[in-house]
């Protein structure tokens, strides 16, 4: 395609807390200087900055994306916001790749963010105007609701149990006590998910990641500069992005095929055909925890309807066959949604460089995925890595 | 690198950092409207259920038969060519039974659970469903694939909405139920 290869070779992240005392724009600093400083950067080195972050209606601040630009650092630069929903994390690689891989820049600073404390009494409550503002808004909708009624009809179609969905919780609640940012690591049963307060069913409490503030951020370089800062670049290959319709309720809520789609294209990018085998550790969305097996399933690591049984298999452990989310995912790190996808990014990053401590998975990774997904249930996000 | 290595920032607050005047906040509470259009496809769906009926949009082309309807498809990517009346009943095609409001507030110990679910309407095409409520039922019968009526406001109490409509119902797929399902909303136009 007479794309350029795109490295990332740096990365940096705040804590996720629930209720962080930092404003968004200190909190982006926070990640964007780490970013720099991890890979011997400075601000004057880079060319172009790029942004991800979510609704605004969650901080009350008009253009989010100019309120957080001096601390992405985009004083005086091309600086783009770029916003997907939940989808965002996994979209703000993909933004700058295009920036680095287009020839445009040889130093992208990507910088995603979210402090969703400030939206009271809960930060559920912005996502009222989502929905369609006359045949759906009417109704009172909350957005679990849409979540709830995706899981029962996916636990529905593939007969699956809420203990088997439970599981997922269980795992990344335990993996994400060896991450330094988590906000609700926890060693937990799958009783404990099934006797935790129900809130829309088949949702329990525990089956939720939570509300957090949060920053994550990464430096994309072209080849020619990776070269030259590091022995170890990991290597963007293949990137796609799709969306289905906003119509939500006219979809197959059992499979998300817009999930494939964009898996689809980044695998064609990256020259994988066979991604059950080839891609050794994956980190997809898991804001609820039935979306890890959903996605797992969209993504084509395994057969529909089957990614339950993997799991409870342990293929799906830190030291098993297929680890997916080693980093504790959105429901153990936490969920500050553009810095979710993100952290997923640098979570893949590494442990492709074998940097992932008590958190690295054994048979040194070669490649892996992260993905994400947002908007009203319809965007997929996807980036494929290999070291 | 190693995360471990850094001395990751991010500080949680405690609601005693609020009380100890640690953290000072400023409140803004917006008071805005919005006053949506209803648009010329939506406008007619909204006129058509004032008048207790469902009207869909279909697509000569791909022939689909769409709900909500649209003026334009967005598949085939040209106009749409026929208003098409389907049918008040429909099957469920997935549900909830929620215990928290719009704005993530628990329903009181005496509030009923909310019902909420897809429903895919008889006479649309495969897969059209809107979302809307459930009632007039146990929440513990409900299953996936149940037959569900609509249950309409009174017709003087209408006003041109989704919520003209109050909620589906299940319908026994007994013979009685059958023929009382039928008139009014059949045909084309």
């Amino acid at each position: 395609m007479g794309m350029r290869k795109v490295a990332i070779v740096g990365a940096g992240i705040t804590k996720f807390v629930r209720r962080a005392q930092e404003t968004g724009k200190e909190l982006s600093w926070q990640a964007s200087k780490m970013a720099l400083d991890s890979c011997n950067l400075t601000l004057d080195d880079v060319d172009m900055v790029t942004l991800g972050t979510a609704p605004d209606a969650f901080d009350g601040v008009h253009m989010k994306g100019e309120y957080l630009s001096d601390g992405a650092g985009g004083i005086g630069k091309p600086y783009m916001r770029h916003f997907v929903g939940g989808g965002t994390g996994v979209f703000s690689p993909i933004h700058g790749w295009f920036h680095v891989a287009s020839g445009m820049a040889d130093i992208c600073l990507v910088v995603a963010e979210e402090k969703m404390s400030s939206c009271h009494p809960h930060p559920a409550g912005a996502f009222l105007t989502i929905f369609d503002h006359t045949t759906e808004q009417p109704l009172l909708p909350t957005l679990m609701w849409i979540f709830a009624l995706e899981m029962n009809r996916y636990m529905e179609t593939y007969g699956i149990t809420k203990a088997d969905i439970a599981q997922v919780s269980v795992k990344n609640k335990l993996n994400a006590m060896d991450h330094p940012s988590a906000q609700v690591a926890e060693k937990i049963t799958v009783e404990d998910v099934l006797n935790s307060e129900t809130l829309c069913w088949p949702v329990n409490r525990l089956d939720i990641s939570p509300a957090s503030d949060g920053a994550a951020a990464i430096v994309l370089v072209s080849e020619r500069v990776a070269r030259r800062l590091t022995d170890k670049p990991v290597w963007i290959d293949g990137v796609g992005h799709a969306i289905d319709t906003a119509y939500w309720a006219t979809r197959d809520l059992s499979y998300p095929r817009y999930v494939e789609t964009a898996a689809r294209q980044a695998y064609e990018m990256a020259g994988i055909t066979e991604p059950d085998k080839e891609i050794h550790i994956a980190e997809p969305y898991d804001p609820f925890d039935y979306k890890e097996l959903h996605h797992m399933e969209g993504l084509m690591l395994c057969p529909r309807g089957q990614a339950a049984q993997l799991t409870a298999d342990g293929v799906t452990a830190r030291d098993g066959n297929m680890p997916i989310c080693p980093s504790g995912g959105a429901l153990g790190v936490g969920n500050p949604i553009a810095a979710t996808g993100l952290m997923k990014i640098i979570e893949i990053f590494l442990q492709l460089r074998g940097e992932a401590g008590k958190r690295q998975v054994p048979g040194n990774p070669r490649c892996g995925l992260a993905q994400a997904w947002g908007d009203l249930m319809q965007m997929g996000t996807v980036v494929v890595m290999r070291n | 690198m190693k995360l471990e290595d850094f001395e990751l920032r991010g500080t949680n607050l405690k609601s005693s950092d609020f009380k100890t005047g640690k953290v000072l906040t400023t409140e803004w509470e917006p008071d805005l409207k919005y006053a949506w259009d209803d648009g010329v496809a939506i406008g007619r769906y909204l006129a058509e259920l004032g008048k207790g009926r469902i009207i869909a949009r279909t697509c000569y082309k791909c022939n689909r038969t769409m709900l909500p309807p649209r003026m334009f498809c967005e598949l085939c990517f040209r106009p749409t060519d026929e208003w098409t009346f389907v049918k008040d009943t429909g099957v469920i095609e997935t549900f909830s039974i929620a215990k928290v409001n719009w704005d993530a507030s628990r329903r009181g110990p005496k509030e009923p659970p909310l019902l909420p679910a897809v429903i895919v309407i008889d006479g649309a095409s495969e897969g059209m469903g809107i979302m809307h409520m459930l009632g007039e039922v146990d929440p513990k019968d409900l299953k996936i694939g149940m037959k569900v009526k609509a249950v309409w406001k009174k017709a003087e109490e209408r006003t041109g909405a989704i919520t003209d409509i109050l909620y589906f119902k299940p319908v026994a797929a007994k013979k009685k139920a059958k023929k009382k399902a039928a008139p009014k909303t059949r045909g084309k136009r």
